[in-house]
C-alpha cells in the first residue's frame, strides 16, 4: 500500500508528468468530440491522419525550442529566432525560384547551404552581442527580430516567392518509412543535440555557465565561448525550421514566416521544465512542450473553435498547465484539502522545481 | 569577459544609434526631393507599411500615378505602427503639402491629428482602411474596396453555381485575421448572400490569418472533420493557396471535388484560377494610385467630392482569369 503510494508521488513528482498528462487528456478530449481523431490510414504510400499532421507541423517548434532550450539553460534567451526562420527561408526560396532547375538536387543544396551560411553568421552577431559586448540577451536578440523581418521583407522584395521544386517540397511535406521527413529531422536534430550535451561535457558546461557564468570562468570553463556557441546553434535550428515552414507551403513570405515562434518556443521550453533563470535544462520536456502547443492549435481547429475565443481557450489550457505543474500550487492545493501544513521536504522541492 | 560600464553604454548608444540611422533610413528614403517644385500640387502620403505582396502593389501604383499626373510626392512608411502615422502626418501639416492622403494602419484614435490637419487648411483623403471619427468633415473622402460587397458577390456567384444542386450544399470558410475590416466584412457580405438559398449552408469556420500557412492548416483539420465539403471560400487568394495543397493531400480535385472561392486576385491566385485549381475570385485591386490622383487634383482645386468612392474592381471567373493573366501588374 504504502509501496504504491510512493511509486505514485514519485510519478506525479516527476516534472514531465504534468504536461504529459494534459496532453494525454488533451488528445481523449479530442478522441470523444469526433472519434475519427486518432484514426491513421494509408494514403499515397504513407500515413495520413491528425495525429501525423500534428507530428509534422510541430517539427519546426521543436527544432526552433531545441535552440532555445541550450539558450535559456545559459540564462539567455533568443527573440530573433522567428525573423530567422523567415530569413533563411526566404533565401532558400529566392535562390531555388531563381535556378534554371528548380527541381535538380544541386540548386536545393546550394541554397539550403547558402541559407544556413546566413544565419550562421545572425547567430554570431547574435553571440558577439550576448557574449563578448555583454549586452543583455534580451535586447541583443530584440535587434535581430525587429530588424531581421525587415531583412527578410528586403530578401523577399515584400512580396511572397513561390517555388516549384520537389527536393525543397519534401523538407516540409516528404516522407521517409511512411512518416513525415520533418518530424524524422527534427527528432535526428534532437538526437544529435542530446548526444552532444548529454553523452559529452558540453551539457554540464552549457549549465554550469547558466548556473553561474563568473564561477564557470573560475573555475577554467570558458563561458563566453559557450554562451556563443548557444547562439549559433540556435540560429542554425531556426534556419532549418524556416526551411520546413516554407517548404510546407512552397512559398516564402518574409512578413508571416515564423511570425511569433519565439514565443510559442519559449513557452515549450518552460512547459517542458527548463527553468528560464538558467542552469538545467530538459530536451525530452522541450519535445513533450512543443507536441503540446502544436496539440493545442490543431485543437482549436478540431473542434471548430470560433476564432473569437480560440485565443482565450489557448490562454487557460497554458496557464492550467503552468500551474498544475508548479509544486508551490500544487502544495497549497493539498494543504487547503487536508487542512494541514506542508511537510518540510515538500518546502525543500518547491524552490528547486518552481520554474522561474 | 568583463567590459567596464562605460564601455558597455559606448557601444550600446553606438548600436542604437546605427540601429535608429537605419531604420530613419528606411522610413524616410522616398520622402527626400526637397520642396523646390514650384506649381506642383504636393501631396504627402503615409502607407501602413509593406506587409504583403498586395500592399507593396498598392504602393508602387501610388507612385508611378503621381508621377503621371505631375503630382510631387512624399511618401512615409509607418511600419504598421500608428504613432509613426500620425508623426508624418503632423510633418506634412509642417511641411505645408497641399494635400494629404493616408490608410490608416488602425481604425481609431485619428480625432486630434486629423483636426490639426484641418485646421492647418490641408484636406484629408483616406485610402484603403476607414477611421472610425464620429466628425466626417476631419476628411474629404474615403477611396477604398467595399469589402462587404466582395464577400456579397461570391456568395452571389456560388448561389448561381449551386442553383442546380438538390441537396444540401456544404461550405467550409476560411477566414482572415479575426477581428480585421476585411474579415468581418467579407465574412458579412458572404453569409447575407447565401442566406437566399437554404441549402447553402456553412459547416465549419476558422481563422487562418491571410497567411498560406494558416489557411493549409485550418484545412488539413475541416477535410479530416467534415468528409463532405462541397465548396471553400476564403477571405484571401493565400489561404486559398495553402488550403490546395491540403486539399490534394486529402486526395481530392481542388476545383473540381471542391468548388473553391477567394478574394483578391493577386498573380499566384489568378494562375491557380487558370490553372482551373479555384473556380471564382473577387478582385480587391490595389491599384488605386490613378483614382487617387485624380481625387487629389479635385480636392486641391476645392471641387466637391463624394465622401466614400469605391476603387474600380470586378470580379473573374476561370475563363477570364485566363484573358486577364498576361496583363496582371500584381
Amino acid at each position: 500500500m504504502n509501496g504504491v503510494a510512493d511509486r505514485f508521488r514519485r510519478l506525479t513528482g516527476h516534472r514531465l508528468f504534468w504536461p504529459a498528462l494534459v496532453l494525454v487528456a488533451m488528445i481523449a478530449a479530442n478522441a470523444i468530440h469526433r472519434p475519427g481523431f486518432l484514426s491513421i490510414e494509408v494514403k499515397n504510400g504513407h500515413l495520413y491522419g491528425t495525429p501525423i499532421d500534428i507530428l509534422r507541423l510541430s517539427a519546426p517548434l521543436i527544432l526552433v525550442a531545441l535552440g532555445m532550450t541550450l539558450v535559456i539553460a545559459t540564462g539567455g534567451i533568443d527573440l530573433s529566432v522567428g525573423s530567422l526562420c523567415a530569413i533563411s527561408g526566404a533565401i532558400a526560396c529566392l535562390y531555388i525560384s531563381e535556378a534554371p532547375d528548380q527541381n535538380s538536387l544541386a540548386s536545393v543544396f546550394t541554397a539550403l547551404a547558402l541559407a544556413v551560411g546566413a544565419a550562421l553568421v545572425l547567430g554570431a552577431w547574435n553571440g558577439v552581442l550576448v557574449a563578448v559586448i555583454g549586452i543583455q540577451p534580451i535586447i541583443a536578440t530584440l535587434i535581430l527580430m525587429v530588424a531581421g523581418r525587415g531583412l527578410a521583407q528586403l530578401v523577399t522584395e515584400g512580396q511572397i516567392i513561390t517555388v516549384n521544386s520537389g527536393p525543397y517540397r519534401a523538407i516540409g511535406l516528404g516522407h521517409v518509412l511512411t512518416l513525415p521527413l520533418a518530424i524524422v529531422i527534427a527528432l535526428a536534430a534532437a538526437l544529435l543535440v542530446a548526444a552532444f550535451t548529454r553523452r559529452t561535457a558540453l551539457g554540464l558546461i552549457v549549465e554550469s555557465v547558466g548556473g553561474n557564468a563568473e564561477a564557470s570562468r573560475l573555475a577554467g570553463i570558458r563561458s563566453s565561448r559557450t554562451v556563443f556557441l548557444v547562439y549559433v546553434v540556435s540560429a542554425a535550428c531556426a534556419a532549418l525550421a524556416g526551411f520546413m515552414m516554407t517548404a510546407n507551403v512552397s512559398s516564402a513570405d518574409g512578413n508571416a514566416a515564423g511570425l511569433w515562434v519565439e514565443l510559442d518556443a519559449i513557452l515549450a521550453v518552460v512547459i517542458g521544465g527548463t527553468s528560464l533563470a538558467g542552469g538545467r535544462f530538459s530536451l525530452g520536456g522541450t519535445i513533450l512542450g512543443a507536441l503540446l502547443i502544436q496539440t493545442l492549435t490543431t485543437t482549436v481547429y478540431a473542434m471548430n473553435i470560433s476564432p473569437q475565443t480560440s485565443l482565450l481557450f489557448k490562454a487557460v489550457v497554458v496557464i492550467a498547465v503552468c500551474l498544475i505543474q508548479s509544486p508551490a500550487f500544487r502544495a497549497t492545493l493539498t494543504r487547503r484539502r487536508r487542512g494541514g501544513a506542508p511537510r518540510p521536504e515538500l518546502r525543500q522541492r518547491e524552490k528547486e522545481q518552481v520554474p522561474a | 569577459m568583463r567590459t567596464t560600464g562605460t564601455a558597455r553604454a559606448i557601444i550600446a548608444t553606438v548600436a542604437t544609434v546605427l540601429l535608429a540611422g537605419s531604420l530613419a533610413a528606411c522610413g524616410n528614403s522616398d520622402t527626400g526631393g526637397g520642396s523646390g517644385a514650384g506649381d506642383k500640387i504636393v501631396l504627402g502620403f503615409s502607407q501602413v507599411g509593406a506587409e504583403s505582396g498586395w500592399r507593396t502593389a498598392n504602393t508602387t501604383s501610388i507612385k508611378e500615378a503621381a508621377a503621371q499626373a505631375g503630382i510631387e510626392l512624399k511618401f512615409d512608411d509607418a511600419q504598421q505602427k500608428q504613432e509613426n502615422q500620425i508623426k508624418a502626418i503632423r510633418n506634412f501639416i509642417q511641411q505645408k503639402v497641399d494635400v494629404i492622403a493616408f490608410s490608416p494602419v488602425v481604425e481609431s484614435g485619428w480625432d486630434t491629428v486629423l483636426k490639426e490637419a484641418k485646421d492647418a487648411g490641408i484636406p484629408v483623403i483616406l485610402t484603403d482602411r476607414a477611421v472610425d471619427s464620429a466628425d466626417k468633415t476631419l476628411y474629404k473622402t474615403f477611396l477604398g474596396s467595399d469589402f462587404i460587397k466582395e464577400g456579397r458577390l461570391s456568395g452571389e456567384w456560388l448561389i448561381e453555381h449551386t442553383k442546380s444542386a438538390t441537396g444540401p450544399v456544404n461550405i467550409v470558410e476560411l477566414q482572415g485575421t479575426t477581428g480585421s475590416a476585411p474579415a468581418n466584412d467579407r465574412k458579412k457580405g458572404f453569409a447575407d448572400a447565401i442566406a437566399a438559398n437554404p441549402n447553402l449552408k456553412i459547416v465549419a469556420s476558422q481563422s487562418g490569418d491571410f497567411t498560406r500557412a494558416g489557411g493549409k492548416q485550418v484545412m488539413e483539420q475541416f477535410l479530416k472533420a467534415n468528409p463532405d465539403i462541397d465548396v471553400l471560400f476564403a477571405h484571401n487568394d493565400d489561404m486559398g493557396l495553402g488550403a490546395l495543397e491540403a486539399i490534394t493531400a486529402a486526395g481530392k480535385t481542388p476545383g473540381k471535388d471542391i468548388v473553391i472561392i477567394t478574394i483578391d486576385a493577386v498573380k499566384d491566385g489568378m494562375q491557380a484560377l487558370a490553372d482551373g485549381k479555384f473556380n471564382f475570385i473577387a478582385e480587391c485591386s490595389p491599384l488605386l494610385g490613378p483614382q487617387l490622383m485624380d481625387l487629389v487634383k479635385k480636392v486641391h482645386a476645392g471641387e466637391a467630392v463624394p465622401p466614400r468612392i469605391e476603387t474600380e474592381e470586378t470580379t473573374f471567373t476561370q475563363e477570364q482569369a485566363k484573358e486577364a493573366l498576361p496583363n496582371r501588374k500584381y
